[in-house]
C-alpha cells in the first residue's frame, strides 16, 4: 500500500512516451503501467476467491454434516487420477513460469514453445476430467441428472473397511457429488477459460509481442494460472482425499 | 409500560387503534413490543428533529446574504465523540431491549399447549392435539401460553399475527415455534408475510380467541373423533415402529415411552435433546441421530410420510408415558416378527441390506 | 435568491472547441470508446432507459394496490411486477447508477489522472450490464419472472417454471460489470493518484467510492456462485438448498445475503461521496471533519460484511447467532450518524445557497435520517419480528434507496451536469422538480411505515380492506413522484442544446474537476496537475481566482 502518489516528473512522462510503443496514453510510464496491471489481476484472483469461497463453505457445512456420506463419494473418485491431474497442474505451473521466465529473457522459441507445453497438460487435465466425468455418468453417479444411491447401502468390495451406509445417509450422498461437480466443473470452466487465453498468447507470442522487453501480460496470465493450479490443490484433497488412511 | 400512566398508555393505545394506524394489542407480548416502538419513535423523532433543526437553523443563519464569507472549520473531536457515543448508546439501549423482547417471543414457557401449523402453497392448517382440524383459521383460549409448532410442506412461508406482534418463518425440512398468549377476545388477522408463490395474498386467515369455555366446546363441537396422538399410535402400529421400538428390554430400538425432553446420548458421545426437531428427523434421517447403544439398522421414512403424518407421530410420542399398548398391538396385530430380522446385539458388518419399514397388509396408509 | 452560480457572458460563450464529446464522431467512437467519460455517458443513457423500465412496473403495483382485491392483473402478473420491478432497480440502476456514471466520470479527473487504470476494462464492464440488462429484459418479454428480486429457494428452484433461469444469468452477467468497475476504481485510487495527491487530499467522493468499490469486489462474486448454485439446482436438480435431497433452503440465504447486505452499501456509500461534494460548495467550506468522514466510508465498508443475517432474523437461526448479528448491526448504524452530522455541520459558519444540487443534498438528508433510523427499528431483533416483511420494510429501504440514494443521484447529476456537457440546467424547473419529488416520496411512502405496523405484508396483491386508505395515498404519491422525475428528463435534454454555457467552474467549487474546462478535453488534462494543497481548500480558490491564474499544475 502506498501512501503517496506515484510521482513522475512530467519531463520524463513525456520522453517516455515517446520512445515505447507499449505505453499506454494514461500512464506516466512503463513502470506505473506494469505495476497498475499487476495490481488489477491481484485484485482480480481476490474476487476469484471469494467466487469460489461460496463454495467452499457450502462443502465445509455439508461435510460437517453428512461426513460418512462425504466418505463413501469420496471413496468414489479414482483417486490415481485425481493425483495424476493435480501432478499435471503442477507442472503446468512450471511450464508457466518458465514460458514467463523465456519472455523476460526475450526468448521468443523458447516463450512459445513453453507456452504450448502448459496448453498441452492443461488439456490433458481436461481429458482426465472428462474420464472421471464420464465414469461418473456410467455409475449414476451425476446429480439430478441420473442419480442413484443404490450403491451406497452395498458393502464395496474396494473398501472393505467402509460399512454401508444407512438408506438416509447414502442419500446425502447426492450433495457430495452436487458439490463435486459444482467445484470441479467450475474449476474446469476456468482452465478452459485459461487454456483459450493461451491460445490467443501463442499467437501473440509468434508475433512477438511478449520479447521485446514488455511481457506484464504473459506475467500477469502466469498469476492467473498459477491461481487455478491453487484452487485444484485445494480441491484434490477436500474431494479426493477423505479418510484415505489405507 | 409500567412506567408511564396507564390512563395514557390506554389513551394512546386505543386512538392508534381507532384511526387504524395500530394493530390492536391482543396479546401478552404486544404492549412490550409497542413499548419498544414508542421508544424506537421517539429517538428517531429527537434524532431527525435535532438533524432538520442544526440543517435548517445553520440555513437561515449562515445563508449567503446574511454570511457572504465562510469561515473554514476543520472539525471538532469533541463532537465527533458526542455524535458517536449518544448515537451508539442509544443504539445499544435499542439493541439490548430488542434482544429481550426477541428472546420472550421465541422462548415459550414450559407449560405452553402446543398447536402444530403445517403451511403450504397457499393455505395454512392448524392441528390441535385433540384432533381439531382447521385451515385458514385458528381458534385459541384467552389466557393462556400457545406454542405453534410450525413446517412447510413446500416452499418458505412465514406465520403472521400482526396482533400479537408474533411472527415466524414456516420452513420445509425443520420445525420453527413460536408462542403467545392471548389477552383479548375477538378475531384477528392471520398472514403469509413470506413470498410463497400465485396466492401468496390469499394465504390469510382469522385467528379466534375465545374464552375458555367457549373454546372448550369449540374443541368439542369440531373434533373428528381421533387426537394426533391416537392417530399417530396408529400409524406407529402400520409404520412397523412397534416392532423395533417396543420398549422390551431385547428391543432393537430404544425405548420411547416418556422420551421427549429428556437428554440423550448419542454415539458419538454427545448428548441431544429430544425435542420436536429430534424426533421428527430422527424418522427422517435416523443415521444422523445415533444413539449410544444401539445398532444402526433404523431405516428411513423420508418419502413415505406426509408432514401431517409426522405431526401425528411426534405428538403420538410426546404423549406416550407406557409401552403397554405397544406391545398389546405387537401381540395382535400381523407385523412381522422379530424371528424374521438377525439379532442386533453384535453390530455386524456384514452387508446387510438395509430393509424397508415393514407393513403389515391392510394397515392404514399414513 | 441568492447564487453563487457564476456563468460566463452568455453572449460571447461558446463551448470549447475540443473536448471530449466532439473528439471523433460517429457510433463506432461511441461504442468503440476507452473514454472514461463517454463510458459515463452511454451509461447515463442505459441506466435512466432501466430505471423508466423499473419505474413503469412500480407503477404497475402501484395501480393494483389501490383496491383491496386483485383486480387490475392476476395474481401472477402482480407477482412478476414487483420482482421485476425489484430487479431492474437494484441491479440495473442503484448498484451502477452513481458509481457508473458520475463515478466513472470523475474519478480520474478528481486523483489528477488522464484516465481509469484499465479503459478496456471499464468498456468490458458497460457491455456485461448491457448484455445483462438484455437478457433481463428478454426473461421480460418470454414471460417473466415471479420469484421477488431476492430468488428465495425453494420457490425458485422448484416450484415456479418461469424464466428464473435467464434472469439468474442477466444478474450474474451484470455483477461481473459491478466487479469490474470497482476493480477498476481500487486500482485507479491506489496507482493514478497526481503527484501530490495524497490520500487525506482526495475528495470524499473519491474516498466513498473507494469503499463502496471495496464492496464490489469482495461481495458480488459470492452473488455470482450463489446465481450458479440456483441455476444448477434449477435445470440439473443438484439438490444444494432442497431438503428433500438433503440440502439446507438456509443456506442460500446465508449466501444471497452475504452479498445483498453489501449490496445496500454500495448503493448508498457513492450516493453519500456526491453529498460531501455538494454541500461542500454550497456553503463554500471543507466539510466538517474530513478524516472522520472519510473512515466512516471504510467502517461501513468493513462493517457491511458481518451483518448480512439480519434478514433472517425470524428464519430459524440460533437466538444466539441472531443476537451477535443484532448487535453488529446497531454498531454498523453509527458511521452513518457521524456522517449526517458532520454534514449538518458543514453548514455552520459556511455562506450558504439553495441551488438545485443543495436541495437534493437536504432531501437526502432528511430522508436518509429517517430511513436509516428506521433500519434500526429493524436491526433491534425484537421489533423485527413485527416488523419484518411488511411494508415497514419496504418502507425502510425506499427511503434509504429513493429517498437517500436516489436524491443523491439527482444532485450528482445536476451538479456535474455543466462540467459533463458544457450547459446549464434550467435552474427555476429544476427547484420546482425538486420540491415535487420531496413532497411525492413523502406521500408515497411515509404510508408504508403505518402499513408495516398495522402488518400489511410485503408482496401482497390484495389485502384487508381497512388498509385502502393508506395504499391510495401511497399510490397518489407515486403520481406525485413520477412527474418529479420525468421532469428532469425534459428539462436535461433540452438543455443539451439550449442550456446556457457553463465555463470551467459555473459553482466556483474545489476539486480538480473545476479546474478544467466543461466539457473536458478527452485526456482531461493538458499537464499532469501537481497538488499541494488540502481537499476543499476555499482559500486556495479565492487566491488562484484572485491572481486568475487558469492552468493546473
Amino acid at each position: 500500500m502506498d501512501s503517496q502518489a506515484i510521482a513522475t516528473h512530467p519531463d520524463q512522462a513525456h520522453a517516455e512516451h515517446e520512445h515505447s510503443p507499449y505505453l499506454r496514453h494514461h500512464f506516466a510510464n512503463l513502470e506505473q503501467q506494469k505495476e497498475t496491471s499487476t495490481f488489477g489481476m491481484w485484485l482480480f484472483l481476490l474476487t476469484e476467491i471469494m467466487f469460489f469461497g461460496g463454495l467452499f463453505c457450502a462443502y465445509l457445512i455439508y461435510r460437517n454434516w453428512y461426513y460418512p456420506a462425504f466418505v463413501a463419494g469420496s471413496h468414489q473418485l479414482s483417486i490415481g487420477l485425481g493425483a495424476f491431474n493435480t501432478a499435471v497442474l503442477i507442472c503446468s505451473s512450471f511450464t508457466m513460469a518458465m514460458g514467463v521466465h523465456a519472455a523476460e529473457m526475450r526468448w521468443r522459441k523458447p516463450l512459445i514453445g513453453w507456452l504450448l507445453a502448459t496448453i498441452f497438460l492443461g488439456c490433458v487435465f481436461l481429458g482426465v476430467k472428462a474420464i472421471e466425468y464420464n465414469e461418473k455418468w456410467e455409475k449414476h453417479h451425476v446429480p439430478g441428472l441420473n442419480f442413484s444411491a443404490a450403491g451406497f447401502t452395498k458393502q464395496d468390495p474396494k473398501y472393505p473397511e467402509d460399512r454401508p451406509l444407512a438408506p438416509d445417509m447414502a442419500e446425502k450422498t447426492q450433495v457430495y457429488f452436487s458439490l463435486y461437480f459444482a467445484m470441479t466443473g467450475m474449476h474446469a470452466l476456468h482452465m478452459v477459460i485459461g487454456v483459450s487465453i493461451l491460445v490467443i498468447l501463442v499467437f501473440r507470442a509468434w508475433a512477438g509481442a511478449y520479447t521485446q522487453g514488455h511481457m506484464t501480460t504473459v506475467e500477469n496470465f502466469g498469476l492467473y494460472w498459477h491461481f487455478v493450479d491453487i484452487v485444484w490443490i485445494f480441491l484434490f484433497p477436500l474431494l479426493y482425499l477423505i479418510s484415505r488412511h489405507q | 409500560m409500567h412506567f408511564i400512566s396507564p390512563v395514557l398508555w390506554q389513551f394512546l393505545v386505543n386512538w392508534l387503534t381507532h384511526f387504524a394506524l395500530f394493530p390492536p394489542e391482543a396479546s401478552t407480548i404486544a404492549p412490550h413490543a409497542d413499548a419498544l416502538y414508542f421508544f424506537l419513535v421517539a429517538i428517531s423523532l429527537v434524532g431527525l428533529v435535532l438533524v432538520l433543526a442544526l440543517v435548517a437553523g445553520f440555513s437561515f443563519l449562515y445563508r449567503q446574504e446574511r454570511n457572504p464569507v465562510a469561515t473554514q472549520i476543520e472539525g471538532s473531536t469533541l463532537l465527533e465523540a458526542t455524535w458517536t457515543i449518544i448515537p451508539l448508546a442509544l443504539f445499544m439501549l435499542a439493541f439490548v431491549w430488542g434482544a429481550w423482547l426477541y428472546f420472550r417471543i421465541y422462548n415459550p414457557p414450559t407449560n405452553a399447549m402446543n398447536i402444530y401449523i403445517v403451511g403450504k402453497q397457499w393455505m395454512w392448517k392448524a392441528e390441535h392435539p385433540g384432533g381439531q382440524h382447521e385451515i385458514d383459521s385458528l381458534h385459541v383460549p384467552l389466557g393462556r401460553p400457545i406454542q405453534l409448532t410450525m413446517i412447510s410442506q413446500d416452499v418458505f412461508h412465514s406465520f403472521s399475527i400482526p396482533a400479537f406482534r408474533v411472527k415466524r418463518e414456516v420452513i420445509p425440512g425443520r420445525y420453527t415455534t413460536v408462542w403467545f398468549e392471548a389477552t383479548q377476545e375477538g378475531t384477528y388477522h392471520l398472514f403469509c408475510t413470506q413470498y410463497c408463490g400465485t396466492l401468496h395474498s390469499q394465504m390469510i386467515g382469522t385467528i379466534t380467541v375465545m374464552k375458555p369455555d367457549d373454546y372448550e366446546a369449540w374443541t368439542e363441537g369440531s373434533t373428528s373423533g381421533m387426537s394426533l396422538a391416537q392417530n399417530g399410535e396408529r400409524l406407529f402400529a402400520s409404520m412397523g415402529c412397534n416392532a423395533c421400538h417396543s420398549g422390551s428390554a431385547a428391543a432393537r430400538g430404544p425405548n420411547l415411552a416418556e422420551v421427549y425432553m429428556t437428554k440423550v446420548q448419542m454415539t458419538n458421545g454427545s448428548y441431544s435433546t429430544v425435542d420436536d426437531a429430534f424426533l421428527r428427523d430422527s424418522i427422517l434421517n435416523p443415521t444422523m441421530h445415533q444413539m449410544a447403544g444401539y445398532a444402526p439398522i433404523m431405516p428411513t421414512y423420508q418419502g413415505q410420510i406426509s408432514e401431517e403424518g409426522m405431526i401425528d407421530l411426534v405428538e403420538y410420542i410426546k404423549k406416550l408415558n407406557s409401552n403397554y399398548r405397544i406391545q398389546q398391538t405387537l401381540n395382535t396385530s400381523q407385523v412381522q416378527s422379530s424371528a424374521q430380522n438377525p439379532a442386533p446385539s453384535q453390530s455386524s458388518n456384514q452387508g446387510r441390506a438395509q430393509q424397508t419399514a415393514p407393513t403389515a397388509p391392510g394397515m392404514v396408509k399414513p | 435568491m441568492s447564487t453563487i452560480l457564476s456563468l460566463p457572458d452568455q453572449t460571447t460563450a461558446t463551448l470549447p472547441k475540443r473536448s471530449y464529446l466532439n473528439d471523433g464522431y460517429g457510433l463506432k467512437s461511441w461504442l468503440l470508446t476507452g473514454d472514461h467519460k463517454r463510458i459515463a455517458i452511454l451509461y447515463l443513457i442505459s441506466i435512466t432507459i432501466f430505471f423508466f423500465i423499473g419505474g413503469f412496473f412500480a407503477g404497475m403495483v402501484r395501480l393494483e394496490l389501490l383496491t383491496p382485491p386483485t383486480d387490475l392483473m392476476a395474481a401472477d402478473t402482480y407477482n412478476k411486477m414487483f420482482t421485476m420491478h425489484g430487479i431492474v432497480m437494484v441491479f440495473l440502476f442503484l448498484v451502477p447508477s452513481v458509481p457508473a456514471t458520475i463515478g466513472n466520470f470523475l474519478i480520474p479527473i478528481m486523483v489528477g489522472a488522464k484516465d481509469l487504470a484499465f479503459p478496456k476494462i471499464n468498456l468490458l464492464s458497460w457491455y456485461l450490464y448491457v448484455v445483462g440488462g438484455v437478457l433481463t429484459l428478454s426473461a421480460l418479454i418470454l414471460g417473466g419472472v415471479d420469484t421477488g428480486w431476492t430468488f428465495t429457494t425453494p420457490l425458485s428452484t422448484h416450484y415456479l417454471n418461469t424464466h428464473v433461469v435467464t434472469a439468474g444469468l442477466a444478474i450474474f452477467v451484470a455483477g461481473f460489470s459491478s466487479i469490474f468497475t470497482g476493480l477498476n476504481f481500487i486500482v485507479t485510487v491506489h496507482r493514478m493518484r497526481a503527484p501530490g495527491m495524497t490520500w487525506f487530499r482526495l475528495p470524499l467522493f473519491v474516498w466513498s467510492h473507494y469503499a463502496a468499490s471495496v464492496l464490489m469486489v469482495l461481495g458480488t462474486p459470492v452473488l455470482a456462485i450463489t446465481l450458479v448454485l440456483v441455476v444448477l439446482e434449477k435445470v440439473i436438480g443438484i439438490g444444494v438448498f432442497d431438503p428433500a435431497k438433503g440440502g439446507d433452503p438456509l443456506l442460500f440465504q446465508h449466501l444471497f445475503w452475504f452479498y445483498s447486505h453489501p449490496a445496500v452499501y454500495i448503493m448508498i456509500l457513492p450516493g453519500m461521496g456526491v453529498i460531501s461534494e455538494v454541500i461542500s460548495t454550497f456553503a463554500r467550506k471543507r466539510v466538517f471533519g474530513y478524516t472522520a468522514v472519510a473512515f466512516s466510508s471504510v467502517a461501513i465498508a468493513v462493517f457491511a460484511f458481518f451483518v448480512w443475517a439480519h434478514h433472517m432474523f425470524i428464519m430459524g437461526i440460533s437466538n444466539y447467532s441472531a443476537l451477535v448479528f443484532s448487535l453488529l448491526t446497531m454498531l454498523v448504524a453509527v458511521p452513518s450518524a457521524i456522517k449526517i452530522f458532520n454534514w449538518s455541520f458543514t453548514l455552520y459558519k459556511g455562506s450558504i445557497t439553495f441551488e438545485t444540487p443543495m436541495l437534493y443534498a437536504f432531501g437526502f438528508i432528511g430522508l436518509f435520517t429517517i430511513g436509516g433510523l428506521t433500519g434500526v427499528f429493524l436491526g433491534s431483533m425484537g421489533m423485527d419480528i413485527h416488523l419484518t416483511e411488511t411494508y415497514f420494510i419496504v418502507a425502510h429501504f425506499h427511503f434509504v434507496m429513493v429517498g437517500g440514494m436516489l436524491m443523491a443521484f439527482l444532485s450528482g447529476v445536476h451538479f456535474w451536469w455543466p462540467k459533463m456537457t458544457g450547459r446549464m440546467y434550467p435552474e427555476g424547473l429544476s427547484k420546482l422538480a425538486a420540491l415535487i419529488t420531496f413532497i411525492g416520496f413523502n406521500l408515497t411512502f411515509f404510508p408504508q411505515f403505518i402499513l408495516g405496523y398495522l402488518g400489511m405484508p410485503r408482496r401482497y396483491a390484495a389485502y384487508p380492506p381497512e388498509f385502502q386508505v393508506l395504499n391510495v395515498l401511497s399510490t397518489a404519491g407515486a403520481t406525485v413522484l413520477g412527474v418529479g422525475y420525468l421532469l428532469p428528463m425534459l428539462y436535461l435534454t433540452w438543455s443539451l442544446k439550449y442550456g446556457k454555457i457553463a465555463g470551467a467552474n459555473p459553482w466556483q467549487a474545489t476539486g480538480l474537476e473545476w479546474q478544467i474546462q466543461s466539457p473536458p478535453l478527452t485526456t482531461n488534462f493538458e499537464e499532469t496537475p501537481v497538488i499541494d494543497y488540502e481537499a476543499y481548500d476555499y482559500e486556495w480558490l479565492a487566491n488562484k481566482t484572485k491572481h486568475e491564474v487558469q492552468t493546473v499544475g
